[in-house]
């Protein structure tokens, strides 16, 4: 009996989903004792309500980008330009939709100021167009980091340098005000749950298909563990790395499109900030080693992506200002790395078997 | 009888089990003053653990040690150096971009009043601990421009120094080195017996453990099977007691070998002509046949690496063509080979080879998988039969197909490699060193592994340091020197003369 308990937690501790789950758990057992009503939910006019949902509704966006960063960081890698790509991509949907401010002179302003049907493009277009451009900007990652050998950080820090520029100049640097009511519903649309959910779950899905059910994430993670012996082997290493850095600024497009929408400004100086480091924390929380890639967990990021969420809701609840919350992250930031150290998850793995033993010996 | 003043090391009854496992059982072990000991044993005889137990990085489930006579209880690595106990690892784990000087001294390097260092001393007293060991270059060159031999004797000089160590153990040092580096690295060996220091050799080279050893203590399935005087012992005895049986009658493997010779194709079926790169070979001519196994012999750093990574496609080459199949090569990638039909294994099992974090299963169908390309996934209960199938038929010790491949033995992990490789079946098997550090039962089982596979008609390139290896398997032998092929042996060949070819003399 003992035995097979202290198999089921040595099991349990090795999965890379126990430590952002526990966490996941931990912090919400804080927040049902320390914060009123936390776990009240309500159905308002076929809408629920409540700090749960606000979790997965501001959570999305970073659950979207820590899908994409997870194919990065695998590869060894990582993609500091996700928050510009979204400011690229929610800039031209921005400027699609509303065109006033690049000084086109339209003949009658009245058209669609405050006008919820107005859409200068259609609105395929406006969803397509700022992802095709945003793929194609992880497309230049991954070619200056595959074929151009450069360093994964110093490459992607072109990228996140120039991105906020171009989308600046897409903008004319004004912040862009979105009128349409059926975009604003990727964002801030409710099925029951928020839209935006939606979305991740999708994108999850794809992804989870893409790398699990072909031979794509035995590869990535292959090229992360030893990217020479899997050149011997046989694999394009250059191509697995091509890839995964355009999934992930595909992602960052959508991603882009979800925040426009939800603000319903497209403002580039500030659309996306230090988003890339939330992504890879969620990554980083998921299990998924940075710097050293190899096995990935792409369940595990987006939990990850909801800790990260859980933490900032559960601080603005309890009465922190926002402007104290990014110190809060650094805490996390410290937690994930104290609780990834071999020797404390040797201790966790231990920890069964003490108690165990502690147990036949009474 | 336990001498302690013969003796600095005596370890009684030494058990440990780990889950699964056990790996050493009552094992006695002593070293005396001044002796160079070897351990040896087939891997997973439990050399490894018993020196892990002597060094503190594990703890013996029963049984003492005993240092000068004092009964002690190893602590840790660091615990072992500070009783005098230290130890040289096979991959050498010094800072190569450190020069030689601060790669020896670091941490105790000395210093002009008590802050800035001083420069000139600490390499002053590098170059005289180095000295005492008859090796003399510039210490202020990083330690990474140095031949891994030079490498390995500032590893030992280090662990001279920083522990002022009784007990020296070098875990299979030789493994990379070539023939003359070895002879180097025996005479500081022999220098440190003189100055009393025991040594513990660990070595799967045979011929070594006679040129250097004074005893060698043999393990088996983690059992003591004796220590004995190494004069009063032979090649055959002492592989006869580390097996446990004889190895594979070499008679009956040459019969093999001619009877095989019957099956090789006269058409070609990879030709290389003119093929080369500069600054890494010289253009060679090679023709390969279905059937027939092609040993390439020459010494470390002849060339042989170069040209199975020109016929494999890991280097592009800049003269000559390659023709496979009456075609033109144009491909020149791991992937082109592998649709081709070539495989290689590499020489590099670390680097090259296993990858550490993925399954045996996963590593097992990788390059079959790499070859189908990303969308035709095997499924996983096809990978399961495919690495069960391999797993088996290779005899590879692993608990299940679900171990990650950085937990088995070194050469259990050459044959996950070697699976690796069978299962996307090639027509042209490229093996570079395919049995380095690995025990000599396995050695036998891959060389015959390697006729069987040229009689079901696939083309092999044999690559190995060893002679008799090449010899007993090859068909056709070519010889490299200097970064060129320098001849070709064919049918009944003397070994001398291949050995003069090889070193470069006329015959």
């Amino acid at each position: 009996m003992n035995a097979s308990y202290s198999k089921i937690w040595g099991r349990l501790t090795e999965s890379m989903l126990f430590l952002p789950t526990t966490a996941l758990i931990l912090i919400l057992i804080a927040d049902f004792f320390l914060i009123h009503n936390f776990f009240s939910i309500e159905l308002k006019e076929g809408h629920l309500y409540g700090n749960l949902i606000d979790i997965l509704l501001h959570g999305s966006p970073t659950m979207i980008l820590a899908i994409g960063m997870t194919l990065v960081i695998a590869t060894g890698g990582v993609d500091l330009s996700v928050g510009a790509i979204m400011a690229i991509s929610s800039s031209i949907a921005a400027v699609m939709i509303n065109p006033t401010i690049v000084g086109m002179n339209l003949t009658d302003p009245k058209l669609f100021i405050n006008n919820p049907q107005y859409t200068w493009m259609p609105l395929w277009a406006v969803i397509i167009v700022p992802i095709i451009v945003a793929t194609l900007c992880g497309v230049w990652n991954g070619m200056l980091v595959s074929y151009g050998r450069i360093q994964p950080m110093v490459a992607t820090l072109v990228l996140m340098i120039a991105g906020r520029g171009i989308a600046q100049l897409i903008t004319n640097a004004i912040q862009v005000v979105i009128f349409n009511d059926t975009y604003a519903f990727i964002g801030n649309g409710y099925i029951i749950l928020p839209f935006s959910l939606y979305v991740a779950i999708a994108l999850f899905v794809v992804a989870w298909l893409l790398t699990r059910r072909t031979s794509i994430g035995l590869f990535v993670e292959s090229v992360g563990i030893n990217f020479q012996s899997s050149f011997y082997s046989g694999i394009n290493e250059k191509r697995i790395k091509l890839f995964a850095y355009s999934f992930c600024g595909f992602c960052a497009g959508i991603a882009g499109l979800v925040v426009t929408s939800n603000i319903r400004t497209s403002d580039a100086n500030n659309v996306g900030m230090y988003t890339e480091l939330d992504a890879i924390l969620a990554v980083v929380i998921g299990g998924t080693l940075l710097g050293a890639g190899g096995r990935f967990s792409l369940m595990g990021s987006a939990i990850g992506a909801l800790v990260l969420q859980t933490t900032i809701t559960s601080m603005l609840s309890f009465g922190v200002p926002a402007s104290a919350v990014i110190a809060v992250k650094a805490l996390v930031v410290i937690a994930v790395v104290l609780l990834y150290a071999e020797q404390v998850k040797t201790f966790v793995r231990k920890l069964g078997n003490v108690s165990l033993r502690r147990e036949t010996a009474q | 009888m336990p001498d302690s003043d013969r003796d600095i090391i005596v370890m009684k009854g030494i058990d440990k089990a780990f889950p699964g496992v056990h790996a050493l059982q009552n094992v006695d072990f002593s070293l005396a003053r001044g002796e160079i000991h070897c351990l040896v044993g087939e891997n997973g005889a439990g050399k490894s653990t018993l020196i892990k137990i002597l060094t503190g990085v594990d703890r013996a489930d029963r049984g003492t040690i005993e240092l000068d006579g004092q009964t002690v209880v190893v602590r840790s690595p660091l615990h072992a150096q500070e009783l005098g106990i230290s130890t040289v690892y096979q991959e050498v784990n010094l800072c190569p971009n450190l020069t030689v000087a601060e790669n020896l001294l670091i941490g105790r390097q000395p210093t002009r009043f008590g802050v800035s260092v001083d420069w000139k001393s600490l390499n002053a007293q590098a170059r005289q601990y180095l000295k005492q060991l008859d090796v003399e270059i510039d210490v202020t060159r990083p330690l990474g421009s140095y031949s891994v031999a030079i490498q390995q004797m500032a590893a030992i000089a280090r662990a001279l120094v920083i522990s002022n160590a009784k007990v020296l153990i070098l875990d299979e040092p030789t493994s990379s080195l070539t023939a003359n580096e070895t002879a180097q690295l025996f005479t500081v060996m022999r220098k440190l017996r003189a100055d009393g220091i025991a040594v513990v050799f660990i070595t799967h080279f045979l011929d070594q453990v006679f040129a250097v050893s004074d005893r060698v203590t043999v393990l088996r399935n983690g059992a003591l099977v004796g220590t004995y005087e190494t004069s009063t012992l032979d090649h055959f005895l002492l592989t006869r007691l580390m097996l446990g049986r004889s190895i594979t009658d070499l008679d009956e493997m040459k019969a093999h070998k001619i009877e095989s010779s019957q099956h090789i194709r006269t058409e070609s079926l990879l030709e290389a002509s003119d093929l080369g790169l500069s600054n890494s070979i010289d253009p060679f001519t090679l023709t390969l046949h279905a059937g027939e196994v092609v040993g390439l012999a020459g010494l470390l750093g002849s060339g042989r690496t170069e040209v199975a990574n020109l016929l494999f496609g890991v280097d592009k080459p800049d003269a000559g063509s390659l023709v496979m199949d009456g075609k033109p090569v144009t491909d020149f990638t791991p992937a082109g080979s592998i649709h081709r039909g070539i495989a290689l294994c590499p020489e590099d099992r670390k680097v090259e080879g296993i990858i550490a974090d993925l399954t045996v299963r996963e590593n097992i169908v990788l390059a079959l998988q790499a070859g189908l390309g990303w969308f035709r996934r095997i499924g996983t209960k096809e990978q399961y039969e495919i690495a069960d199938k391999y797993i088996k038929l290779l005899n590879i010790s692993t608990p299940t197909a679900d171990q990650q491949v950085k937990n088995l033995s070194g050469g259990n992990q050459q044959k996950v490699i070697l699976a690796r490789w069978l299962a996307a079946n090639p027509r042209l098997l490229i093996l570079d060193e395919p049995t380095r550090g690995i025990d000599v039962g396995t050695k036998a089982d891959i060389q015959k592994l390697v006729l069987s596979l040229a009689e079901e008609g696939k083309a092999c390139v044999f690559i190995s340091s060893e002679l008799d290896e090449v010899l007993r398997t090859s068909h056709r032998i070519v010889v490299m020197r200097d970064r060129a092929k320098v001849t070709e042996f064919s049918g009944e060949v003397d070994e001398t003369k291949i050995m003069k070819a090889i070193a470069g003399l006329a015959s």
